[in-house]
């Protein structure tokens, strides 16, 4: 009795563990790696941003074109296109440095998508679009400044 | 059903895809003019795209993504006819997906 009873407890402070782990974001089986990551989105600096999206801050200049008007009147709307000559891109994500949240948005592309996305994106004032690829692991940035009239967040 | 305006088209090899989904995107830090109050957060957070059943693109969005956001991307091997889904979750959970085919 007394012998059922531990394993019955181990049994669960074994399944509490992993339960706890994953939570953790130690273990990411891949629900929970498409789950959308809050604290990303909810990250007030570039590099915490960046740092919560795709692992790392350090990235090296790489072959990767953005698109954006030089000057945007409306922040509300501002058209971002960005694409790249890079191989094998996992992600593609868009930050606005000086928003209060940077990270705008991340793709995940299969490995028979283009590296190509565009987009519409809020400013809320005159910043550098930061464009963050991933590709094999590597980290590739780059980044264009973007003047904006009428800001866009908040109102 | 209608929220979503999808077009995709397969030239040399490559489908690019365009859509346009109608959504408020409110970002919870604008207030409303009559009662001063705060509007809630609301906004899409997972777009996918499958083609074929097969996943092409995961879109994460934040609040920052302008009102009735516009995507679009490009992929290989798509053909005409076939099927590509686009779906959407937003931040208070609704949902909703179109299937279209390329043209």
């Amino acid at each position: 009795m007394s012998m059922k009873r531990r394993t019955f407890l181990k049994g669960t402070l074994a399944a509490g563990t992993v339960g706890m782990a994953v939570s953790a974001g130690l273990l990411t089986p891949r629900a929970v790696m498409a789950a959308w990551p809050k604290e990303a989105f909810e990250a007030k600096s570039m590099d915490a941003a960046m740092q919560a999206t795709v692992g790392g801050t350090g990235a090296s200049a790489g072959d990767i074109t953005i698109k954006a008007p030089d000057i945007a009147e409306n922040g509300a709307v501002v058209p971002v296109t960005v694409s790249t000559g890079i191989s094998g891109v996992e992600s593609i994500s868009i930050f606005a440095e000086q928003n209060a949240n940077p990270l705008t948005s991340s793709y995940m592309l299969a490995s028979n998508a283009e590296p190509f996305v565009s987009t519409r994106i809020k400013m809320g004032k005159t910043s550098n679009v930061v464009a963050v690829v991933k590709a094999g692991g590597t980290l590739y940035n780059a980044s264009k400044e973007v003047k904006v009239t009428i800001g866009g967040c908040g109102g | 059903m209608a929220s979503i305006k999808v077009r995709a088209k397969a030239q040399g090899g490559v489908t690019t895809v365009k859509c346009l989904i109608s959504h408020p995107m409110e970002t919870g830090q604008r207030k409303d003019s009559k009662t001063g109050k705060l509007i809630p957060a609301h906004f899409i957070q997972e777009v996918n795209a499958d083609h074929n059943g097969g996943n092409v693109l995961t879109a994460l969005w934040g609040p920052a993504i302008s009102k009735n956001p516009y995507l679009s991307f490009k992929f290989s091997g798509g053909n005409a006819g076939d099927t590509l889904k686009i779906s959407w979750v937003d931040n208070m959970g609704n949902s909703d997906s179109t299937e279209t085919t390329i043209s």
